[in-house]
């Protein structure tokens, strides 16, 4: 856990931390997993990180990160006044440079807006090297709310038609508030199923949404054992999903990581290989 | 009957539509009812419209006076009299309120073809975006599912097209949809609906068009090499 802040951060717009919006369209597609572990990731690396639940009224980031018992102010209570930012960043169990905004679990996505999320991070910024945003599905103010603040919007799918069509939406709307282009974590990737054609492969994917690739995720029944448990799985050493998410946080901090081998099909890897030469 | 005096707001001012009827009659009813809506006339900038009323410059000029007496600045005067468009420009008033229209202002370039507008997109569309157009529509990039275009004309896909194309949607039966890789949710021309065959591995482009009021596909390639 070597403290490992470069100066790469300082490259941001507004100086300070970089906030990461990660979104989705549609719901269960893995937002809140994908922000726990990728949140756990960077923290882990030694970066100071922030995760803020922008799914006002149905939280579970805290669920996720095992912290549920340890909320005393939420994201609703800082905006309105009520608390200072700090009082409302609770510290993880495990990592110690890994801090959680909870979301309020009694209001709705009106009681805040763009603005005051803008405001927030932005203060933030100064405290943490990188914010991670959990968005709510969907298209409505909560949304408008996860984005307003991000440098850099991630995009999380699986292959299914129905997650790949909202991905592309969302990668439109993204792209109309100017914070494209966004980058693309492919979640819950079946590779016995990719093989029997049974399943969209990353090719059919990426040739639909056209953005970067930063992850492929393997499906992982851990995944769901320690989402339960509050233990994100890149804390698992073994776990091929928390390999994956670590290679994703490591790609969002600007290093150059191979894509770990789905199963044995080395084909696919070195086709990919060339789309993405290709893509740039 | 009283003459009738309508009243409308629009950009450049206060448009005053005259009814027909004896002049005079016509002037004392515009007069009666600025002088009952004084605040709402306050100050304002009259655009008069006198239809067919034949007006010398006397009786206009007289008019102008009566209107800024109740502070009103009479600014145009629209007719389909080519005697009281003149008296109009004659006093300087405008005869008419809108930008002249783009032909009138510049001849179009010279060119030897007929041609039609077309609406130019460098652009993929995705899912939730919807392009409507009275003309042609030309797509340099994909058109994934979800995405809609509704063209007058044509639709021309130089890449995928895999959403929703409603090509002569204004009833043309002789529009035609082409695409390099022609797939899309559901394809429209005029009246006929069709969805796409099931995708082929090895994509060519192809252009779709009424045929026996059937859309049929067809390989889209130079002339004589089909």
């Amino acid at each position: 856990m070597s403290a490992r802040r470069t100066s790469s951060n300082s490259s941001n717009p507004a100086g300070g931390g970089k906030v990461i919006t990660i979104t989705s369209g549609k719901g269960g597609v893995g937002k809140t997993t994908a922000t726990a572990n990728i949140g756990a990731a960077l923290a882990a690396e030694g970066y100071k990180v922030c995760c803020i639940d922008g799914d006002i009224g149905l939280r579970n980031l805290d669920v996720v990160m095992g912290l549920e018992n340890r909320i005393v102010y939420d994201l609703v209570d800082v905006i309105e006044g009520r608390c200072k930012l700090r009082q409302a960043m609770i510290r993880d169990k495990r990592l110690p440079e890994l801090y959680l905004i909870p979301a309020a679990q009694t209001r709705d996505k009106s009681a805040i807006s763009p603005s005051d999320m803008v405001r927030l991070c932005d203060e933030l910024r100064a405290e943490v090297d990188y914010i991670i945003v959990d968005s709510p599905a969907g298209i409505e103010r909560g949304f408008r709310n996860a984005i307003a603040p991000a440098d850099e919007v991630v995009i999380i799918t699986n292959p299914e038609v129905s997650a790949v069509r909202d991905a592309d939406r969302i990668i439109g709307l993204v792209e109309a508030e100017q914070k494209g282009p966004a980058k693309l974590v492919l979640n819950r990737l079946n590779a016995s199923m990719v093989k029997r054609g049974d399943m969209l492969a990353p090719e059919d994917v990426l040739e639909l949404l056209a953005i970067q690739l930063i992850g492929l995720v393997p499906e992982d029944e851990n995944v769901i054992v320690s989402s339960n448990s509050g233990s994100p799985i890149v804390l698992d050493e073994k776990s091929r999903a928390g390999q994956a998410f670590r290679n994703v946080a490591k790609r969002l901090t600007g290093q150059e990581v191979p894509f770990i081998s789905m199963d044995a099909d080395d084909g696919f890897l070195s086709r990919l290989g060339k789309m993405m030469g290709r893509g740039g | 009957m009283r003459p009738s005096v309508q009243i409308k707001g629009i950009r450049e001012g206060l448009l005053v539509t005259l009814g027909e009827g004896y002049w005079p009659d016509v002037q004392t009813a515009l007069l009666e009812e600025i002088a009952q809506k004084a605040d709402f006339f306050k100050g304002a900038r009259l655009i008069l419209d006198v239809e067919n009323h034949i007006l010398n410059a006397a009786t206009l000029g007289k008019l102008r006076d009566l209107l800024s007496d109740h502070h009103l600045s009479l600014w145009a005067v629209l007719s389909h009299s080519p005697t009281t468009q003149q008296t109009a420009q004659t006093l300087g008033l405008a005869t008419r309120i809108h930008q002249p229209r783009p032909e009138e202002a510049a001849p179009a370039l010279p060119s030897e073809f007929e041609g039609s507008e077309a609406l130019l997109l460098r652009r993929t569309l995705r899912s939730g975006s919807r392009v409507e157009h009275s003309g042609h529509v030309t797509v340099i990039g994909d058109v994934n599912p979800g995405a809609e275009i509704i063209a007058g004309g044509d639709v021309v896909v130089w890449g995928r097209l895999r959403g929703l194309v409603h090509a002569g949607a204004d009833g043309d039966p002789e529009a035609v949809v082409c695409a390099l890789d022609l797939s899309p949710t559901q394809l429209r021309i005029a009246g006929q609906i069709a969805i796409a065959p099931a995708p082929r591995s090895q994509p060519r482009p192809e252009m779709a068009r009424l045929r026996d009021g059937q859309v049929v596909a067809e390989p889209w390639s130079l002339p004589g090499q089909e």
